[in-house]
Order: C-alpha cells, then sequence, then structure tokens
C-alpha cells in the first residue's frame, strides 16, 4: 500500500517554502488575467482554484534552453587557423511542479516515449525529467473543453505524477505515486492520511460523474489514415485556423522543437526552442520545398499525430492527455474532438459506389483493394515522420 | 442582432455566385462564438450575429484570393477590407462584403475577470444592454458596458465603412477621435522606467506562439515573418524578453499607418498581453503627423507607403 499523507490547508504554503530550500517550486498563479506557472513566491501565493492558461511544460521542455555553449579561439599567428572550444550545458536545477493537474503531468509521459524509451535518449530532457516532481492537484470538476476521459484518463489519475493531492475537510489527501515523490514526504507537517482516503475517493467519484459525456475516439488512428489524402476534408477542417501556435504551445502533449546557433561575436549558444508543426517554416526545406504548404496539410499532422501516427508506433495511446487548452485558448475556437470525430464519422461518397450485393454488410467496414493500396502508401509516409520524431536530435533545421 | 434575417437573405441570394461566405456561428460553449464558413444552404440556418461575434474574419481574405468570398464585416472589420483593398492585397471584385450596425462586441477578458471560473457555461443570452451568464449554476447578470470591448466604447466607424449589401440600420456614434486614445496618454505620462518595466514584466510570459501575427488581418508576410526567419536572421529564438518585445516592436512598426485597430492581436494571445497599446500609440502618432486614419477610404494611399517632397509635420531640417 502506497503512503498517504495529510497536509492542513494552512500549513501548505509553509510546506512550499520547505520544499523550496532544496528544489525550485514552480506554482501557478495569476499573471494580468492568465494563470501561469512561476517560482513560488510566498507573497504572491498560488492560485489553483482552475486549470492554468498555460501548463507547466517548461519544467521539463523549456521554451528555449541551451544545449552548448561554445567560443572560437583565433590562432594569433596563423587567423586561418580557428579552433573551437565547445561546452556541453546539462541542466542541473531541480524542480517541484505544484498544483498542476493531472492531465499536466500525464502529458510527459506522452514525452518519455519518444525521449527516454526509443533508440536514442534525449540527455537534456532526461535530466530534466529525473530533476523534477510533479505534485499533481485532483480536479473538483471538469470544464466543458475537458476530455481526459476520452483519452485513457481522467481527474484524478496519477499517471505521469509523483504525489497526487485531493481536497479533502481542512486540508488535502496525499498520495504517494512514484518513489521520487516519497523523497518530498519527509515535512513534519504531512501527518498521516490515511483516515481520509474515504473522503478522497468520494471527491474523486464525484470529480469523475462532473466530467461531460467523453467523445468516442475509437478507431481514430485508421480513420484519420484513411482521410490522408482527402484535400477537401481537410480544406474543410482548418477554414477557420489561422495557422498560429497557440494550440500547441500550451499543449502539454506537443514535443517539436528547433534548434539554432545565436551568435554573439566569436561566441555563442546552440539553443533548442519550441517549434510546431503548425507553423510554415517547420516543414520548409533547404531547397525551398515545402511539403506542408498549407494550413490544411499542417492542421492534418497535428490531428493526425496525436490520433493516429503517435497511437500507431506506442501501443495505441493516445498522444493528447485531453487538457482541451487547444479548444479554449485558439484564437477561432478550433476543437480538436470535432475533427477527430468528423475524421472517424467520415463516409467515402466514391466507396459507396461498391455495388451493394450483400445488404448487411457496413460499407465502409469493407474497403474496396484501392483503399488498401492508399493506405499502405500512409503508412510508409507515416513511417518516415516517425523516424523523425523518435530521433528529436537530428532535427535541425535552424542551421540552414 | 435585430436584422439577422436580412441579412440571412441577403447571403443566400448571394450564396450561389460566391465560393463560400464567412460569418460565425455558435463556439464550444454558449458564450463563444467561431467563424463559420458557409458554403451550403443550410449552413446559412446557423449564421449567428451578435456581441460574442469577435473574430475580424478580414484576416481569412488575403489567403483565399482568387476565390469568390462573400464576408460578413462588423464596422471595424470593414476597415481591414479596405485596408486590404487600399494595400492591393484583395480584389475588389472578389470579395462581397456583408455590413450591418454594429452595437459592439464583448471583450471574454472582462467576462471572465467578473465571472471567474468560466469553464462550464450553461447558457449566455446577450441582449442590446446586458450579458446573462450561467456558469457552473450561478446565474451572472452583466452589464454590457461592463463587458463591452474597449475598441466597441469608442467606435467611430459601427457601420461598414464600405458594403455591397447592408442588413438593418445604421448605427450613429457621437465618439471622437480623443476618445479612443485615453489609455495611450494615461500611459505616455508615466515615468519611462515605469513604461519599461510594464513592458518587460508583460512580455515575459509571452509564448512565442505569433498568433497576435496571425490573428492580424494586416500581416500578411506571416510565413515569411523576421521573427522566424533565419536568413536574414533579425532575432534570436531565445525565450527572452528582449527578443519578445522586440517582436511586438516590430509589428507595431510594419503597421504603423495600416493599423485598423480591430484589436485582434491582442483579442488572440493566449496569455492576455495588452500588446494593442503599441498599436494605438502608432496610430496616435500617425493621425498626428499625417492626419491619416487606416481603412477608411479604398483610393487612399498609406502614408508610408508614399511620400511628399515637403511633409506638413517632419522638419527634416532645422535651419
Ligand atoms: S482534462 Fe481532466 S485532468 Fe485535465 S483539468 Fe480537465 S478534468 Fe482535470
Ligand atoms: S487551431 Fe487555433 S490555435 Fe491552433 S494554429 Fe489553428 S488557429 Fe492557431
Ligand atoms: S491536443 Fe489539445 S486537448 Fe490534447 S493535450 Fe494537447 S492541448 Fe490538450
Ligand atoms: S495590429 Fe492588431 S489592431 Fe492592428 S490591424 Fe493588426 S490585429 Fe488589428
Ligand atoms: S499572441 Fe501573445 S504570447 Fe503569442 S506571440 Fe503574440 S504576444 Fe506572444
Amino acid at each position: 500500500m502506497a503512503q498517504t499523507k495529510f497536509i492542513k490547508k494552512e500549513s501548505l504554503s509553509a510546506w512550499l517554502e520547505e520544499l523550496g530550500q532544496a528544489h525550485t517550486v514552480l506554482a501557478p498563479r495569476f499573471e494580468g488575467d492568465s494563470i501561469i506557472f512561476r517560482p513560488y513566491d510566498s507573497e504572491k501565493g498560488v492560485f489553483i482554484d482552475r486549470e492554468a492558461t498555460a501548463p507547466p511544460k517548461k519544467a521539463i521542455f523549456p521554451q528555449s534552453e541551451t544545449l552548448l555553449e561554445y567560443s572560437q579561439i583565433k590562432d594569433m599567428e596563423n587567423l586561418t587557423k580557428i579552433a573551437i572550444d565547445v561546452k556541453e550545458t546539462i541542466p542541473t536545477t531541480t524542480y517541484v511542479v505544484f498544483g498542476g493537474r493531472p492531465c499536466d503531468a500525464r502529458g510527459f509521459t506522452m514525452f518519455d516515449r519518444v525521449y527516454l524509451d526509443g533508440d536514442q535518449v534525449d540527455v537534456y530532457y532526461k535530466a530534466r525529467r529525473e530533476n523534477t516532481c510533479f505534485i499533481t492537484l485532483t480536479c473538483e470538476k471538469g470544464e466543458t473543453t475537458c476530455f481526459c476521459n476520452a483519452v485513457g484518463s481522467g481527474p484524478s489519475d496519477p499517471d505521469g505524477s509523483d504525489l497526487l493531492i485531493t481536497p479533502v475537510t481542512d486540508g488535502y489527501y496525499i498520495e504517494c505515486v512514484s518513489t521520487k515523490g516519497e523523497g518530498l514526504l519527509a515535512s513534519s507537517l504531512l501527518t498521516d492520511g490515511s483516515s481520509m482516503e474515504g473522503e478522497a475517493t468520494k471527491y474523486k467519484q464525484a470529480a469523475d460523474a462532473s466530467m461531460n459525456e467523453a467523445p468516442d475516439f475509437t478507431g481514430s488512428p485508421e480513420k484519420l489514415l484513411a482521410v490522408f489524402d482527402n484535400g477537401p476534408f481537410w480544406e474543410e477542417m482548418s477554414d477557420k485556423c489561422i495557422s498560429c501556435g497557440a494550440c500547441t504551445y500550451l499543449c502539454p502533449t506537443c514535443y517539436c522543437f528547433n534548434i539554432t546557433d545565436e551568435a554573439n561575436g566569436l561566441k555563442g549558444t546552440r539553443i533548442r526552442s519550441w517549434d510546431n508543426c503548425m507553423s510554415s517554416m517547420f516543414t520548409s526545406e533547404a531547397s525551398g520545398h515545402n511539403p506542408r504548404p498549407a494550413k490544411a496539410n499542417r492542421l492534418k499532422n497535428r490531428v493526425g499525430h496525436k490520433f493516429s501516427y503517435y497511437p500507431d508506433i506506442h501501443g495505441g495511446v493516445i498522444s493528447c492527455c485531453g487538457c482541451g487548452r487547444c479548444i479554449k485558448s485558439c484564437p477561432v475556437g478550433v476543437d480538436i474532438r470535432e475533427m477527430v470525430k468528423s475524421a472517424i464519422a467520415f463516409v467515402d461518397p466514391t466507396a459507396k459506389e461498391v455495388p451493394a450485393e450483400e445488404p448487411k454488410a457496413a460499407p465502409t467496414e469493407k474497403p474496396a483493394p484501392k483503399e488498401t493500396s492508399v493506405k499502405a502508401e500512409n503508412t510508409s509516409a507515416k513511417a518516415k515522420k516517425n523516424k523523425k520524431s523518435k530521433k528529436p536530435a537530428s532535427k535541425k533545421k535552424g542551421a540552414k | 442582432m435585430q436584422n439577422l434575417e436580412d441579412l440571412k437573405e441577403q447571403v443566400r441570394k448571394a450564396l450561389p455566385e460566391l465560393d463560400v461566405v464567412i460569418g460565425w456561428t455558435g463556439g464550444y460553449d454558449p458564450l463563444h462564438a467561431t467563424p463559420h464558413f458557409i458554403r451550403r444552404d443550410e449552413d446559412i440556418d446557423k449564421l449567428q450575429v451578435n456581441a460574442l461575434c469577435v473574430h475580424n474574419l478580414a484576416t481569412y481574405l488575403p489567403s483565399m484570393r482568387g476565390k469568390k468570398v462573400g464576408i460578413i464585416v462588423k464596422g471595424c472589420d470593414s476597415r481591414s477590407v479596405v485596408e486590404l483593398l487600399q494595400e492591393k492585397l484583395i480584389d475588389r471584385e472578389d470579395v462581397t462584403i456583408f455590413g450591418f450596425g454594429c452595437t459592439g462586441v464583448v471583450d471574454q477578458t472582462k467576462i471572465r475577470r467578473i465571472v471567474g471560473d468560466v469553464g462550464n457555461i450553461d447558457s449566455c443570452e446577450v441582449s442590446g444592454s446586458e450579458v446573462k451568464v450561467s456558469a457552473s449554476g450561478t446565474e451572472h447578470k452583466l452589464a454590457m458596458s461592463d463587458v463591452l470591448s474597449e475598441k466597441c466604447a469608442t467606435c467611430r466607424y459601427p457601420n461598414a465603412v464600405l458594403s455591397d449589401h447592408f442588413a438593418g440600420a445604421e448605427i450613429t456614434s457621437t465618439a471622437t477621435f480623443e476618445d479612443g486614445y485615453k489609455d495611450v496618454v494615461e500611459f505616455e505620462e508615466k515615468p519611462e522606467e515605469e513604461k519599461f518595466g510594464f513592458w518587460l514584466k508583460e512580455m515575459d510570459r509571452c509564448i512565442r506562439c505569433y498568433a497576435c501575427r496571425n490573428a492580424c488581418p494586416m500581416c500578411v508576410c506571416r510565413d515569411h515573418c523576421v521573427a522566424q526567419s533565419r536568413d536574414p536572421h533579425w532575432l534570436s529564438q531565445e525565450a527572452h524578453v528582449r527578443d519578445k518585445w522586440m517582436f511586438q516592436v516590430i509589428h507595431a512598426y510594419h503597421l504603423a499607418g495600416r493599423c485598423t485597430e480591430c484589436g485582434e492581436c491582442q483579442r488572440a494571445c493566449p496569455v492576455d498581453i495588452p500588446i494593442l497599446l503599441f498599436k494605438k500609440k502608432m496610430n496616435k502618432e500617425i493621425k498626428e503627423v499625417f492626419d491619416y486614419e487606416a481603412g477608411i477610404n479604398p483610393d487612399a494611399t498609406p502614408p508610408l507607403m508614399t511620400f511628399k517632397a515637403e511633409e506638413d509635420k517632419i522638419t527634416e531640417r532645422k535651419w
């Protein structure tokens, strides 16, 4: 049985202070009109009553991070001879992310499969991942845009978290989820929590019950491949999209990046910064060719990657944690749930022309031979894409 | 909107000649609308026009060049259409403009400030004077004057400045140019360090998503923007406030004399950075120096796209 603890509501800030002595504690608070994760400051407090505007993604996957520092040293005797001094910069700061939601922490499990579990381990990601603990808060209720329950999770899912805290009378019930989490339980502010288990369970059940009916994404990997070459379908889906990066940068599961050298005279840094598939430049090749020239191509990739290509190579796991930020923060209200549902519901009008000799069989479930060959083609195209996402270190668009 | 049925009728008549008509419809919850692309007759029934229709649909026009596009515009949106025509970024004969007298749109950020948790909206009723929202079972009656977008409170062009069809009656406005720039004047009067400190703090949370740029109807080089370009290499990709701020300054300069002040840049910002202030400052300067406002007259040339040998208000030589 995993350890359980209890903390009084009024001791919370003292606990965060204590944790702050050994770690950088990131907690959500209002900044202007948005709720952002910032280093904990007892004067500014925390705001954990709602899902934060931006997820705590930057704790492990910073908006930009230095991969190495370099300097060029000229040989004064022979000016054509330049030595380069390179310093690798593996991050060492330890973080505690407090007050994120289950979907926020679970997002990193999508990263893990790509950055840790493949044939190449990303050392920068690994260091940050190992140095970061998540103290996640069970949600009181889901929002209209929440659909964690449709992607194999829920408002009290501990997957990806180290401690899960659930509001109970006068405080929080704390469950230890991982060995990393155990290390955070030494504080004398925490008391035994076993008597609170029943109340916490009720809270979680109420949270589950508050969720909207989960959209059914069954079959999304195949159905999205089936519309892969359907230009008009994606044109309509992307009609209102303005091809910005809000949805991807606020998504806890989007993990793409760019690598650039930012020089300053003879010195400089090689940095990795967020990049996203909604941006035209993302796939712009050195030749000038762009395989995803239109927003329809790009939006297709965002939806397809999360609901088809990723699950295809990662045991069916959908690479979306259902947080709904891409819906509510999209300037024009593009709804990823609707796009996936439309792809699933899409019936190819040409497929209907197949003679209906067996009236009982559903025509869409019996792909015509032509369709099968299209599918095979798509699979190989997709394999190429996945190779890229499995080897993030090889993606270096910046250095042209 | 009072004459929604008239507008629908106008769209219905025009649709056979057009590839698409862009309007609005209900969004992911009753508090939000979303752009709506009307291609078929049945799409017309879903058309919604009210104070939730915040989006400036002119943003879509340049990328749809070559198609026959109908567009429903609020007064401010129509200025963006006009500015696009002035800059020859769209073709007049391909665009059919549906105007109406606009009574203003809400600022969702203001609604959030008052209501707090808008995650579960049960219902929302919008009238000219009030927004009635039920959120998580609690009813909120919001006076329109408290949640109205700033640009609407001081709007001088509530009726489309250019249109092919116009639904309903025109609205009269008594606002003056000065009314719209009180916030700029107030900001200008602050000490330099305070102004700089304000921007350092606000810009720090920018995630460089460029929603502000892509929502802007006049930002037409999006895919080739200096913000991301490596060749030339103007901006670093670091998450430094210096670069974030620099991009906003570039955007403001590129929009000088072109910005129609629709406010989409700020509305689109997912982390609520008050970037419209930059643009308003430029517009105020443009008015003072060139006595010009963007997007009013389709035949006018924007001041920074031309020159006079002797500018009226620019003294080039001291002697
Ligand atoms: S998606 Fe689920 S876990 Fe995330 S905030 Fe909503 S209810 Fe909570
Ligand atoms: S879906 Fe929305 S947030 Fe994402 S790129 Fe399109 S307009 Fe931007
Ligand atoms: S795709 Fe959307 S809902 Fe899914 S995790 Fe990303 S932001 Fe959240
Ligand atoms: S800069 Fe902002 S206010 Fe001006 S036209 Fe662009 S989006 Fe509208
Ligand atoms: S929309 Fe906001 S967060 Fe995004 S780039 Fe513009 S200012 Fe930054």
